[in-house]
């Protein structure tokens, strides 16, 4: 039974109004193979589910309606290339910057049931010196999904998803039929609700990953999202995307720099035509943060600023 | 790329290979460790070798040691996959030279996400 194009319009206009994610339509089989569980639950069909929400909408109803239709798959260390120029290229160039000591921090938007977050805290935890720490912000629209993070449990089809076996070794331990995360790696990060419509969680953060959620966006919301991250980023901080996703074309604020097989963004050096306020926060702006491997495009950058 | 599947559940060696198949692999298969190092010693050249725990003959850890004794074979790439859970046996085929570790039972996605982490993904090959 394919849902009604009524209903779809209905739905896809509430998860439009409570998230900015836009269901396109064509994406009927997505909200019913999405929200058949919820209906199944309550001995409805999707279509009943639909209407009853329609004439009584619940909060309760109305937040898992939308928290079924906007939570993601994830892996631990999900396309292995960002965890790896992180470790390689992005926390050795910010540990230098910060002489080697204090504390970083990062913010994990979007984080759904916390591999991303605790993958993050992991590869921190392998390779920041002594004297630094570091702190995982992570957030995610969906309660539910928080929930879940937040007791770092995950059963065996899980773990297998992404996580290397020596990192699962060294930072997880049985317990039962499930994988706890260590109580080392939990304590990193922090877990709260939170919508990136919403103003950004307080800064400010030397790395923001932001994966393959702008992709579910249109392009205003795209760039009311990138400028709140760029609020909270710090000069020299990182932005790390998903790999099919860019700033180019969306905010000019960016710029792109190429690491291992992929990019990480880095807010764009001063320009002349930035209002007063935003000169004020980028005052003191340090090198753009660069790859051993690139030297041109920073030096041309600097003369320009 | 060329894989070599081990496992005594022929079974499960056609999961295994018909997965690594899907992603653009080669693949050959023995049904113990033993049988694998004869196909390796008559000259089959593998980048991967996807290795069960219990068989007969030889297991799978008895199959890891003997290729890492061998420096001809340093550039065989060793995953266990296994029903053997338990962190221990983890830690003991990682100190016997298995790169990674699957835990049965697994999805396809999670053959490919090990492939990824150790850099042997096929280029182009869908998910």
């Amino acid at each position: 039974m394919t849902l009604s194009a009524d209903a779809f319009a209905y739905v896809a206009d509430l998860v439009r109004r409570r998230s900015a994610i836009l269901l396109q339509p064509g994406k009927e089989y997505l909200v019913e193979s999405r929200l058949l569980p919820l209906a199944r639950s309550a001995g409805l069909s999707v279509e009943e589910l639909v209407a009853r929400l329609r004439t009584r909408p619940v909060e309760s109803d109305v937040t898992a309606v939308v928290e079924a239709l906007t939570t993601n798959e994830t892996s631990w260390f999900r396309d292995s290339t960002p965890f790896s120029a992180l470790a390689r290229h992005v926390l050795p160039r910010l540990v230098a910057a910060r002489g080697g000591v204090g504390r970083l921090r990062v913010w994990s938007a979007a984080c759904s049931t916390g591999q991303e977050p605790f993958s993050i805290a992991m590869t921190l935890l392998d390779g920041l010196p002594p004297a630094m720490d570091a702190e995982i912000v992570a957030t995610d629209l969906s309660a539910q999904v928080i929930e879940r993070a937040r007791a770092g449990r995950y059963t065996q089809l899980e773990v297998n998803r992404g996580m290397p076996a020596p990192m699962l070794v060294r930072h997880l331990t049985r317990a039962g039929a499930e994988w706890q995360v260590s109580d080392a790696v939990r304590a990193m990060v922090t877990f709260s609700v939170h919508n990136l419509l919403d103003a950004p969680p307080a800064g400010p953060f030397d790395v923001v990953f932001l994966r393959n959620v702008l992709i579910y966006f249109d392009l205003a919301t795209k760039r009311d999202i990138l400028r709140r991250v760029a609020q909270v980023l710090r000069p020299d901080g990182v932005l790390v995307l998903g790999a099919a996703e860019t700033t180019l074309g969306v905010d000019d604020g960016w710029d792109r720099v190429s690491v291992e097989r992929g990019s990480v963004y880095q807010r764009a050096a001063r320009r002349a035509t930035e209002p007063a306020g935003v000169v004020t926060a980028a005052a003191g702006l340090p090198q753009p943060w660069l790859p051993p491997a690139v030297t041109t495009a920073g030096a041309t950058r600097g003369e320009a600023g | 790329m060329r894989a070599l599947v081990i496992d005594d559940s022929r079974t499960m060696r056609r999961i295994v290979a018909g997965t690594l198949d899907k992603l653009g692999f080669e693949t050959a298969e023995a049904e113990h460790g033993q049988a694998a190092l004869d196909l390796l010693e008559g000259g089959l050249d593998v980048d991967l070798a996807c290795i069960d725990w219990n068989m007969p003959v030889m297991d799978g850890l008895t199959f890891v040691t003997s290729v890492r004794a061998n420096p001809a074979w340093r550039d065989i790439t060793l995953m266990m996959v296994t029903t053997e859970s338990e962190q221990s046996q983890i830690v003991r085929a990682l100190a016997a030279g298995a790169h990674e570790y699957l835990i049965k039972p697994f999805t396809p996605d999670a053959i490919r996400d090990k492939l990824d982490l150790l850099g042997l993904a096929v280029e182009g090959q869908p998910a």
